[in-house]
């Protein structure tokens, strides 16, 4: 029986579920059968790019990061276009968990919790970045403000890196805590029906002993809601001030204002693409194509296509600021974009950002899967393409010709971009075994309401 | 008296949402309902309060913003002020990213730790009615304070699959 009123000619949120029941066997189920060969397959890939990623941050470490190509001319590349790529990949977790839940969209019921899992897993991938850029990484707690024995010496508040350190180990553990909060009752689910044994034990420890009581629900909603409200400005923090490492500098192509909204939206763009990526994968291998259904994935592709409008306005937008400043260094900034050494790079960004997304007009594209799996991964290597295009092409040719120089990467650089990769598929693979990928408690009550 | 406590076992919201309203139109005891996802008007139905987290999460936030600005004017202005380019110490707009971080990440997370200890949900704490089907397809009404009969028979009227009583006041 429905309580709200639901358009009939709507589809529903959850197809060919029955009842409550039916929902905790079909999320459970899979974490207590033997995983399929595919996993195993993939799972077997992913550890093998992340031990090849450990080799190489090793070596890294133990050579100093001179076994990069960077050089003095281009100090910032694939390191931090993959720190930046990788924060950019959360941002649509936590926007799917905190802004939807505000605006009231029932549909991310069935997303949220694999997306804030993603959040996570790429923040931790971004965090791997700046932190061997260090060159001593044992050293990392220097960017802390801590009490220390070298006289009055504190961290420089007023540096926009300082802010990023902030910004980003708020991210992580906001977001950990908000994926936290979202799963008490789940595990509680899980505990009640597994039979005595480690597993139950460890459930038991970990669900805190949720019962389900409506006095504590009472304050778990008011704590929900406060964290997606908390959760929802913390994430325009973050890619603003990732965006602020570059814009209060003085490199032309970086100091722009149109930075921080521009940032942020890529950043939602690149994000959907791979939680699209993620989810055509999950609802054919784990079986949730009642639950992840065509029009989950088209409301997705919505929001893909208007964040690929505004990037794409952003674009143009950077090349009349160039023109209408009638600042020499600004011009040439963006000539060598589009025409330079790199410009392959930036007429590929091009296409995978601004023009591929536009086939999701037409609806049929929007709900044939094998192409949005295709659409998906272009956007990726769009949006990694764009960071780099950002970051490499501005300082290899900066204002004094004399110093210009170009930039290839190493091996290194390569493979600890594939190793960041193997961390996160890792951790996302276990996640599949251990952890119910679908909010059991909210899809529940979605199902109840339709 | 030893008080009785029964539990009635519900196979949907709306029954057991029903069946609290009835209960409190009765003037029955309501110790509380278990459910799988929160069943909204409950809050009405057992006549809670609003939330007070709401103000415990803007205090927090309120005292991660003051710490996280004082500590950095203190650093700035006092403790180790540095001259950059003879820019000014109390460089305000420079002090604001890292202060609304600190404040979103002490009211974050000061408000969930405040949830977990108020309601006492710490790891390896056992769960009420764990048994019952509350975390699966099962609602549950906990009424106490009254004759067996009269419970018995208000949870039959209320369409109950089935009632089980509980030894005085356990939780």
């Amino acid at each position: 029986m429905s309580t709200n009123h639901v358009c009939a000619l709507r589809e529903p949120l959850i197809d060919g579920v029955a009842d409550l029941g039916q929902v905790t066997r079909d999320v459970c189920d899979p974490l207590d059968q033997a995983p399929t060969v595919a996993w195993y397959g993939a799972f077997a890939a992913a550890l093998c790019a992340l031990s090849f990623g450990a080799v190489m941050v090793i070596h890294q470490v133990w050579t100093g990061i001179g076994a990069w190509g960077l050089n003095k001319t281009v100090g910032w590349s694939w390191d931090i276009t993959n720190f930046v790529f990788w924060v950019g990949i959360g941002h649509a977790g936590t926007l799917i968990s905190a802004i939807l839940f505000l605006f009231r969209q029932k549909w991310r019921t069935s997303i949220n919790r694999s997306a804030e899992a993603m959040t996570i897993f790429a923040v931790m991938c971004a965090g791997v970045f700046p932190l061997i850029h260090m060159g001593r990484p044992w050293l990392a707690y220097w960017v802390m403000p801590y009490p220390n024995p070298m006289g009055p010496l504190w961290v420089n508040f007023r540096s926009p890196l300082l802010w990023d350190v902030f910004a980003i180990s708020t991210y992580f553990t906001i977001s950990a805590t908000f994926w936290f909060v979202g799963l008490i009752p789940d595990l509680a689910t899980l505990r009640d029906r597994l039979p005595e044994g480690w597993r139950k034990r460890l459930f038991g420890l970990a669900s805190l002993g949720w019962s389900g009581s409506h006095r504590t629900w009472q304050h778990y909603e008011m704590v929900y809601l406060l964290l997606a409200g908390l959760a929802t400005p913390l994430v325009f923090s973050v890619h603003t001030i990732v965006s602020f490492d570059f814009a209060t500098s003085v490199i032309p192509g970086w100091h722009a204002t149109i930075f921080p909204p521009y940032f942020v939206c890529g950043a939602i763009f690149s994000g959907f693409a791979m939680v699209l990526t993620l989810m055509i994968i999950a609802r054919k291998v784990m079986n949730f194509e009642g639950y992840i259904t065509l029009r989950h994935i088209d409301a997705m592709c919505k929001v893909i296509l208007l964040t690929s409008m505004i990037v794409g306005l952003a674009y143009s937008t950077e090349l009349l600021t160039a023109y209408y400043s009638s600042n020499h260094y600004e011009r040439f900034a963006f000539i060598n974009r589009i025409r330079g050494p790199f410009a392959g790079f930036y007429w590929m960004m091009v296409f995978c950002n601004v023009l591929v997304p536009q086939t999701l007009w037409f609806e049929r594209i929007r709900r044939d899967v094998r192409v949005l799996f295709v659409l998906s991964i272009l956007i990726n290597v769009g949006m990694w393409l764009e960071r780099f295009v950002i970051i490499t092409i501005s300082l290899h040719r900066d204002y004094l010709p004399s110093s210009w120089t170009s930039y290839s990467p190493t091996y290194v650089e390569i493979g600890t971009f594939i190793g960041s990769f193997g961390l996160f598929f890792t951790c996302f693979l276990l996640f599949c075994r251990v952890l119910p990928m679908i909010a059991i408690s909210e899809v529940k009550g979605v199902l109840h309401a339709d | 008296m030893q008080t009785k406590t029964f539990v009635g076992v519900f196979d949907s919201g709306r029954a057991v949402l029903a069946a609290a309203r009835a209960a409190r139109g009765k003037g029955l005891i309501i110790r509380d309902a278990y459910t799988p996802f929160p069943v909204h008007g409950m809050d009405e139905a057992l006549g809670l309060p609003p939330s007070w987290l709401s103000r415990a999460c803007f205090a927090l936030g309120a005292a991660g913003l003051t710490a996280a600005l004082s500590f950095q004017y203190w650093v700035s202005l006092f403790n180790w002020p540095m001259n950059i380019g003879g820019k000014p110490f109390d460089a305000s707009p420079a002090l604001i990213p890292i202060a609304f971080e600190i404040t979103v990440l002490v009211a974050g997370v000061g408000t969930v730790l405040t949830l977990l200890a108020f309601r006492g949900l710490l790891p390896g704490k056992p769960a009420a009615f764990s048994g019952l089907g509350a975390t699966d397809d099962k609602f549950l009404l906990v009424l106490e304070g009254r004759p067996e009969a009269e419970l018995q028979a208000f949870y039959r009227e209320q369409g109950a699959l089935r009632v089980e009583e509980l030894a005085g006041g356990a939780r």
